[in-house]
């Protein structure tokens, strides 16, 4: 359990993170959502105690990180997989990470093991591919087999392999009653990955509920109908209320079901060879919701595709 | 103990230490051997002119020390200890006892591996240690590469940049405190108290060594040669101290 009451975070003029409260159950993976500069990494510093708050306090099953005695068998965290020496061995790093908290030392060889990093272990962490990396950095949030787990950004750069790798791995921790929280900019990553959200924007919380209500809520129905009639059609939509729209040979008709669409078109007797539900991508979903939150906002307005 | 375990296993896992240790030796040395070889004539042969060459060992071993704290900065390693371990304080005292007890041990072995070339050169020579100060000339040597490397650790703290505080470091003890005496009447003065300066007073005494070497540069200290070392010290743990503040306010 991850509890962040009021948290705030100020580099100079900048604020970084901007009173967020928010909790993060056990037993699920909990996506953390935000577009690029939203805090997220900040507020996985402030959880972690490496930055300190300006305000505002977070802490871990009622403890604050500093709080902790053997912090690594408490929670586990990969914030950077490049945070290691490249001329030392994975072994070697994970070593001083056990020794520092007690570990014993089958226990590196047992993560080695797990994260399928055993054969590479000698080798000079330098020369590791991003996947690897990805996986030392893992197998070092494992060490001290903690039930609050931290994952920023954790398949950025990584291969569908990898990424399936990390996300069915993310799960089963969640499943085995750990706290996940994992961080992403990505929605559709966070859809498949996590069960909760907490989404915010330029440090400030946006929302927090779970990832079907958010979808749900924040991408709006539109129905598309194709007709040789479209005359007929048109009028009689709009006379139902509907925001109709001229889209090629078809109508994109807002707020409606296929039903109601379709009803319409028996009653005028118009000929439909199409009927189709849309809903708007999770990408706009998500760029609807945090659209004045964005940090960098390019000149243009971007292009986005129907569906 | 722990704590000195992780920062033992954190040096001697990559490298630069090794390289720098071999680097400070063979320097030394080979710069030792040299000297001596060519000693006789108007240069008398001490046991204070086996130790002049101290410095190059002093310089790698401080580029060594301060390496150890500004590559955790730039691996962003540092991120790592302070999550395994956030009591800041504790984990830089260790690391600290680690790398100077590693600069004494290798002080020492240069000192006297110095000493014993120079006694396989010039057998002849009068180079026996019997005096408290010829004790003071050889083995002091390691406990200025203990202060040295603890001095080195504080502006690697400070700085948190390799090329930085290898800089800070490698001009002041090389060019700022020598230069200083080219300023007039005062230059002299305040070189009595730059810590290098005092450092090499202590080991040195007022023994005149090597024509435009340590010692012969009409530094008047004004303290004795053991408070020299107290007072090298201080400003190394002055720094340190300074730098381990700095680790705790700062977000790592």
């Amino acid at each position: 359990m991850i509890e962040a009451v009021g948290l705030t975070k100020r580099y100079g003029p900048t604020l970084a993170v901007d009173d967020l409260s928010f909790t993060v159950r056990p037993g699920v993976v909990t996506g953390f959502l935000g577009p690029n500069g939203a805090g997220k990494s900040t507020t996985m510093r402030l959880i972690l105690g490496l930055d300190r708050p300006t305000s505002g306090v977070v802490r871990i099953d009622g403890k604050t990180y500093h709080e902790l005695d053997r912090p690594l068998r408490t929670v586990g965290a990969l914030l950077d997989a490049k945070w290691v020496h490249p001329n030392r061995s994975a072994y070697a790093h994970l070593l001083w990470m056990a020794r520092s908290n007690g570990l014993p030392k089958r226990r590196v060889q047992e993560v080695l093991d797990l994260v399928g990093l055993t054969a590479a272990a000698k080798r000079r962490a330098g020369a590791y591919s991003l996947g690897m990396s990805q996986r030392l950095g893992i197998a070092s949030a494992l060490l001290g087999d903690p039930q609050v787990l931290l994952f920023d950004e954790p398949v950025n750069g990584l291969d569908p392999e990898g990424i399936v790798w990390i996300r069915t791995f993310m799960q089963s921790l969640a499943a085995q009653g750990r706290t996940v929280l994992v961080s992403s900019h990505l929605l559709s990553e966070m859809a498949v990955t996590a069960e909760e959200l907490v989404v915010i924007g330029r440090g400030r919380l946006i929302t927090q509920c779970t990832t079907a209500e958010f979808i749900e809520r924040s991408s709006a129905a539109t129905v598309f109908v194709r007709s040789p009639q479209l005359s007929k059609l048109e009028p009689a939509l709009a006379e139902k209320g509907f925001t109709v729209e001229t889209d090629g040979e078809g109508l994109k008709v807002s707020g409606a079901s296929t039903e109601e669409v379709g009803d319409v078109a028996a009653a005028v007797g118009a000929v439909v060879h199409e009927l189709t539900a849309k809903r708007a991508s999770l990408e706009q979903a998500f760029m609807a919701l945090t659209e004045d939150a964005v940090e960098y906002q390019t000149g243009h307005d971007v292009v986005t595709e129907g569906a | 103990m722990a704590l000195l375990a992780v920062e033992r296993i954190k040096l001697f896992s990559t490298r630069s230490p090794w390289w720098c240790m071999l680097l400070a030796l063979g320097l030394t040395l080979g710069f030792t051997g040299l000297i001596v070889a060519n000693a006789g004539g108007v240069f008398v042969l001490s046991v204070a002119t086996t130790q002049v060459a101290y410095n190059f060992g002093l310089m790698v071993i401080m580029v060594m020390a301060a390496l150890a704290i500004t590559t955790e900065y730039r691996f962003g390693t540092i991120r790592a200890t302070f999550q395994a371990v956030p009591k800041r304080t504790a984990v830089l005292v260790s690391k600290t006892v680690v790398v100077a007890l590693l600069a004494g041990v290798v002080g020492e072995i240069i000192a006297f591996g110095c000493w014993g070339l120079s006694r396989l050169i010039k057998p002849d020579a009068s180079l026996a240690i019997q005096t408290a100060d010829d004790w003071r000339n050889v083995a002091g040597v390691g406990l200025v590469y203990v202060v040295g490397a603890i001095l080195a650790l504080g502006v690697g703290l400070l700085i948190r940049q390799t090329a930085g505080a290898v800089a800070v470091i490698l001009v002041w003890s090389l060019l700022v405190e020598s230069l200083v005496g080219l300023i007039p009447t005062v230059g002299v003065k305040i070189q009595a108290w730059l810590p290098f300066n005092v450092a090499s007073h202590f080991l040195h005494g007022d023994q005149q060594l090597v024509a435009g070497g340590q010692g012969a540069s009409g530094i008047h200290y004004q303290m004795g040669v053991w408070v020299s070392m107290l007072y090298f010290a201080g400003v190394a743990v002055a720094l340190l101290a300074a730098g381990i503040v700095a680790a705790n306010v700062r977000d790592a």
